[in-house]
């Protein structure tokens, strides 16, 4: 069975956002991760390859910058190659031109069973990334899976509810988006990194996968961000510290606001 | 009125029907003359949507045992191409809301606005506001071109209210073919039992995070909150590790809260979680570090160990 997995590659999280003051979007320019979002995908595609007997996982991945620091962490940890688009003119495409490149990119890697992504990316968080590119490849999708197993030419989901979760079957190809925390993602091991170096990375542009350049980026966007302003703060509060008394501060605030 | 028609995307909870759905008809009251709702609840929401300013309700037929995604969206997308659409359609940021908000939007080729907490006008035309930074900044956007305004609202955004208008009529909307897509059919639902308040509507909410330092520390929290007949909550980190279900986070990911008063103990105030629980009323926050986020969003602050102050508390509380 062949799965592919859609990677986003992301800036660290652990740094600070920050807005590029000329297009009010999050600036992407530093070195790129895997989204830790997408490693779950990753995991979980692996895991149903192994499960299947054969197969392989494929990667696809839109960044700036020819960048594929993430995808070799995906690659390190067990995924056989990746698409790899990066181009110029996507500079500024919203979620709906992503997905029309992605749909692209992965018809491009082939023949894939079964399409992940995650529930939603760690920076952009549209969330509508996984059910517009099912839409774009005319497939079926389910979102929000906790578990997946596939039987044949069906793919068994648990999607999460707001009541708990519904048993979902589908048949294959399918898109399934997977909620974050629902597997462990493996360590790349030391051969799995040295072994990702030479896995191939098909780089591409925007003119090898057909799409027009005039429809993506800021061009393509039909949205516009018209303001960027301090939302109202609120007011400064009390901070104490314990001297051993604090719960008592605790017990009168409740009391004041007749909540005991 | 900013638009002539908008169409709210009508949720079910159990039999009735959702708040976040009563919640944006109160807000599209104010932006549109006309505010009907799409649904493939049927007819059982009728009135009480109906009741909250609705003038129609539109029902997605054959959906039984279906994913939402491919029908309603399908049936939204014929409606605007065959001429009787809506300017816009507003949705919740739930598990339907987006699948429908993805697929109408490659339908319509038009984009989606998401995380919205906001709806203004801005030149005439409908913009989404959407707050970054853990709600520190808020971003205006707004569509460039005349398609279908697609907007997907965050839970407790605006609050619900009655205008006692009499039950919708009710009007049935044509599915088109859906080929693969309508295909993923439910062959079971499991309903996990919880009790006690819901962090959807208790006055209090108790949350946990790593700060209790192991899985055990979270009874504390549990504790806590059946004394104050509060829902207990809980950051990602914990979720994630697995002390608690998924159920219990706030944040982002989670759940978006806005009780009487939120309490974080042993939580940093990561931004993600901030945007779930900074429109609380009043927030009590324990930490042990002073630089904690979470203290520039407290109105009362307590610097020390959640294993010292919360037994205090608990036994003060027990004590009344
Ligand atoms: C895409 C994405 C979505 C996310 N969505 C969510 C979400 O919905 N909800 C959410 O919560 N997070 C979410 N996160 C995760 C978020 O970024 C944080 O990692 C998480 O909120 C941290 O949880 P925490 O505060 O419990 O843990 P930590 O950040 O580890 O903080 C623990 C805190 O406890 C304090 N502490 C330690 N010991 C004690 C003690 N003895 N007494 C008192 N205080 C103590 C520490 O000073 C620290 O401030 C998301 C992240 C991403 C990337
Ligand atoms: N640029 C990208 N490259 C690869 N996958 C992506 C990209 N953008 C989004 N995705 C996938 O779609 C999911 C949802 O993204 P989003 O809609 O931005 O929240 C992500 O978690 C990824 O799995």
């Amino acid at each position: 069975m062949n799965v592919v997995v859609c990677v986003k590659q992301i800036p660290d999280p652990a740094d600070p956002g920050a807005l590029d003051p000329s297009t009010k979007t999050l600036k992407r320019d530093g070195k790129l991760i895997l989204d830790e979002s997408d490693s779950y995908g990753v995991e979980m595609a692996l895991q149903l390859v192994d499960a299947a007997g054969g197969g392989e996982v494929t990667l696809v991945s839109m960044a700036p910058n020819s960048e594929v620091g993430g995808l070799r962490t995906a690659l390190a940890m067990g995924a056989a190659k990746a698409v790899l688009v990066s181009d110029d003119a996507l500079a500024g495409t919203d979620a709906l031109g992503t997905a029309k490149v992605l749909a692209k990119a992965i018809e491009r890697a082939g023949s894939a069973d079964l399409i992940l992504t995650a529930t939603e990316s760690s920076d952009g968080y549209t969330g509508t990334v996984p059910e517009q590119i099912a839409e774009l490849l005319s497939l079926p999708s389910v979102t929000f899976a906790k578990e997946i197993a596939v039987d044949g030419s069906t793919v068994k989901v648990q999607r999460q509810t707001e009541a708990g979760y519904d048993e979902v079957e589908s048949p294959l190809p399918a898109v399934v988006s997977v909620t974050a925390g629902v597997v462990e993602p493996r360590y790349p091991s030391f051969k799995g990194i040295m072994a990702a170096k030479s896995k191939p990375v098909d780089e591409v542009k925007l003119a090898d996968l057909g799409i027009d350049a005039g429809s993506v980026g800021w061009a393509g966007g039909g949205q516009e961000i018209v303001e960027v302003a301090e939302a109202e703060a609120r007011e400064a509060g009390t901070i104490i510290e314990d001297d051993g008394e604090a719960f008592g501060k605790i017990v009168e605030f409740l009391d004041d606001l007749k909540v005991i | 009125m900013t638009v002539a028609k908008i169409w709210v995307f009508g949720e079910a909870a159990g039999d009735t029907v959702s708040n976040t759905t009563l919640e944006l008809l109160a807000k599209a009251r104010t932006l549109a003359d006309t505010v009907e709702v799409v649904t493939a609840a049927g007819n059982d929401i009728a009135a009480a949507v109906g009741a909250h300013g609705a003038s129609k309700v539109l029902t997605v037929p054959g959906t039984d045992g279906k994913l939402l995604g491919a029908p309603v969206a399908g049936a939204i997308a014929a409606a605007i191409e065959a001429g009787t659409g809506p300017d816009a359609v507003l949705l919740a940021t739930s598990y339907d809301g987006r699948d429908v908000a993805g697929r109408l939007s490659v339908k319509a080729d038009a984009p989606v606005i998401t995380n919205v907490v906001d709806l203004v006008e801005r030149d005439g035309a409908l913009a989404g506001v959407e707050p970054i930074f853990g709600g520190t900044t808020n971003v205006v956007t707004k569509f460039t071109t005349d398609k279908v305004g697609i907007f997907l609202v965050r839970p407790k955004s605006f609050a619900a209210e009655e205008t006692g208008g009499g039950a919708a009529a009710v009007e049935e909307l044509a599915v088109p073919d859906l080929g693969a897509s309508g295909a993923p059919t439910i062959t079971n639902r499991f309903v996990e039992e919880k009790t006690g308040p819901s962090l959807d509507d208790a006055a209090v909410v108790v949350a946990g995070g790593r700060g209790l330092g192991e899985k055990d520390n979270y009874q504390l929290v549990e504790d806590l909150a059946k004394l104050l007949a509060a829902a207990p909550g809980a950051s990602r980190a914990i979720v994630d590790a697995g002390w608690v279900p998924y159920s219990y986070q706030v944040g982002q990911t989670g759940k978006v809260v806005k009780p009487t008063v939120y309490i974080a103990a042993g939580i940093s105030g990561a931004t993600q979680h901030l945007v779930g629980m900074k429109g609380s009323k009043n927030i009590i926050a324990i930490n042990k570090d002073p630089e904690a986020p979470i203290f520039s969003v407290a109105d009362l602050g307590i610097v020390g160990d959640v294993h010292k102050v919360l037994p205090k508390l608990i036994e003060a509380l027990q004590g009344r």
